[in-house]
């Protein structure tokens, strides 16, 4: 019960809304542009960072006042938080806790790494798309060229970290 | 399963099913018999395919437009010189969209792995992919297994080399697919390491279940083979040509190592054009499978586009 007496001093909590728990410390600011949130659309968005958390050493925690993210759409969290668990919040309790698994598609994410994909041929209407591999580690592949791409580039690419 | 090909694109060899070949294989011997009896088909008649070729191809542009010429279509297009650049003007995507809108098919080779993908979904007609950088060569590779089926009277429960650049290699890359597509066969991948195929590749064979090794030297395998696979090494692959020089000379076959070491029945191919992987002394003995293989590219380009355009006569 620790993280959670943590999180009440941090943060108010939330009366309804969208929690997302477990992230590694340091990526909160990347799941909320996986999440497409950029602070213009007037949510109440609050981000801890670097707390104590018993799985990850450190975590972080991000909160959206009044918005339900759904499943589907938060899916692309766990590529960068693979730990990550989306939570529901209705009058101030947790009505539902769900673990992220990475979508097996995306579109437009990532970019492929292969430099003579058609997606990297400059002013050519096409999005980079890619399929899940099989398998434990996270891996994606490009439709297009067939380039997997693994979670070191997929880490760089969307939270800027150099593994 | 009859009549699945009819619309379809033509990316990957993977997209196509054991019964989507074996329909193809028969067509083709249809069409091997039409082109020896010399009768003039008017199958494709009143179609119009495009031969877009924004890389330089003689061999797979001529051998599609006798393919084409041969069931009645007419043909039109360009092959781009080498160096030219079709790019500086409008983008690929436009360029496919006004294809499209002159022609019924669209053949195509370009530089960019996905190429052909891509068009695919743009354009409305049926997309022929003719080599997509060095990803996919699908109809090279139908013509590879028609020619192993035609000499070795099948597909199942062999043992075929690969040899070459296996790295960046389309129709070597091509050719392992479709080879593992019967799964019972056995394949070695013979390359310099740096030159090895790629993660993609080792995927796919792993997920079919097909027994591969792989190793650098031919002499270690070559008696074990029923049929060998032999593509180009190019020097520029190579970052140190004085790494080239070293190993060129062993993954050349010829007609020594082949009458010491292979089994009796092995036949040696190749989607040419060669340039000293096989040495000359091969040509003229049973080994030799490339000029057969070289000769059924028709047959077998008429059987794609005849099944896509779903006409037959
Ligand atoms: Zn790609």
């Amino acid at each position: 019960m620790n993280g959670l007496v943590e999180k009440h001093l941090l943060v108010s909590r939330i009366e309804m809304g969208t929690v997302i728990d477990h992230i590694p410390a340091g990526r909160a600011l990347a799941v909320l542009r996986l999440l497409g949130i950029t602070g213009r659309e007037g949510y109440r968005v609050a981000l801890v960072m670097n707390v104590e958390s018993r799985r990850l050493g450190k975590k972080d925690i991000v909160k959206i006042e009044g918005v339900y993210v759904d499943e589907e759409h938060a899916k692309r969290i766990a590529l960068v938080a693979p730990e990550a668990t989306l939570n529901r919040i209705e009058n101030y309790v947790v009505v539902s806790k769900k673990k992220l698994e990475p979508p097996e598609e995306l579109e437009g994410t990532l970019t492929c790494t292969n430099p003579t994909c058609i997606t990297r041929k400059p002013r050519e209407p096409v999005t980079p798309r890619f399929y899940r591999v099989r398998g434990k580690r996270l891996r994606y592949q490009c439709v297009y060229c067939g380039t997997i791409i693994g979670e070191d580039e997929i880490i760089k690419q969307l939270a800027g970290e150099h593994v | 399963m009859h009549g699945s090909w009819k619309g379809r694109d033509v990316i990957s060899i993977l997209d196509f099913s054991l019964d989507d070949l074996e329909e193809l294989y028969n067509r083709a011997d249809k069409y091997l018999e039409k082109i020896r009896a010399g009768t003039p088909l008017r199958t494709l008649e009143g179609l119009v395919i495009s031969l877009a070729f924004f890389e330089p191809s003689t061999r797979t542009r001529m051998s599609f437009e006798t393919a084409a010429k041969r069931l009645g279509a007419s043909v039109i297009g360009f092959t781009a010189a080498a160096g030219t650049s079709l790019e500086k003007g409008e983008s690929y995507a436009d360029t496919i969209r006004m294809l499209d809108g002159y022609s019924d098919l669209i053949v195509l080779r370009h530089k960019y792995e996905g190429a052909a993908r891509f068009a695919a979904e743009i354009a409305e007609h049926p997309v022929v992919n003719g080599g997509d950088g060095k990803q996919h060569h699908p109809t090279q590779a139908f013509i590879d297994l028609y020619t192993i089926r035609k000499l070795k009277q099948r597909l199942e429960g062999l043992n075929i080399g690969v040899l070459g650049d296996l790295r960046y290699g389309r129709a070597a890359n091509s050719f392992i697919l479709g080879t593992a597509l019967y799964r019972t066969n056995t394949l070695y991948l013979i390359s310099p390491s740096q030159l090895r195929m790629r993660d993609e590749t080792r995927i796919i064979l792993e997920d079919l279940g097909v027994r591969f090794y792989e190793t650098e030297s031919l002499e270690d395998v070559v008696s074990d083979l029923d049929v060998l696979y032999v593509t180009r090494i190019q020097k520029e692959r190579f970052p140190d040509p004085s790494e080239y020089e070293k190993v060129k000379g062993s993954y050349r076959v010829t007609r020594r190592l082949l009458e010491t070491r292979a089994k009796p029945d092995l036949i040696v191919m190749h989607p040419l054009p060669r340039v000293g992987e096989i040495s000359y002394d091969v040509d003229d003995t049973r080994y030799q499978a490339y000029f057969k293989q070289a000769y059924y590219g028709v047959p077998v380009r008429m059987a794609v586009l005849s099944l896509v355009f779903g006409r037959e006569r």
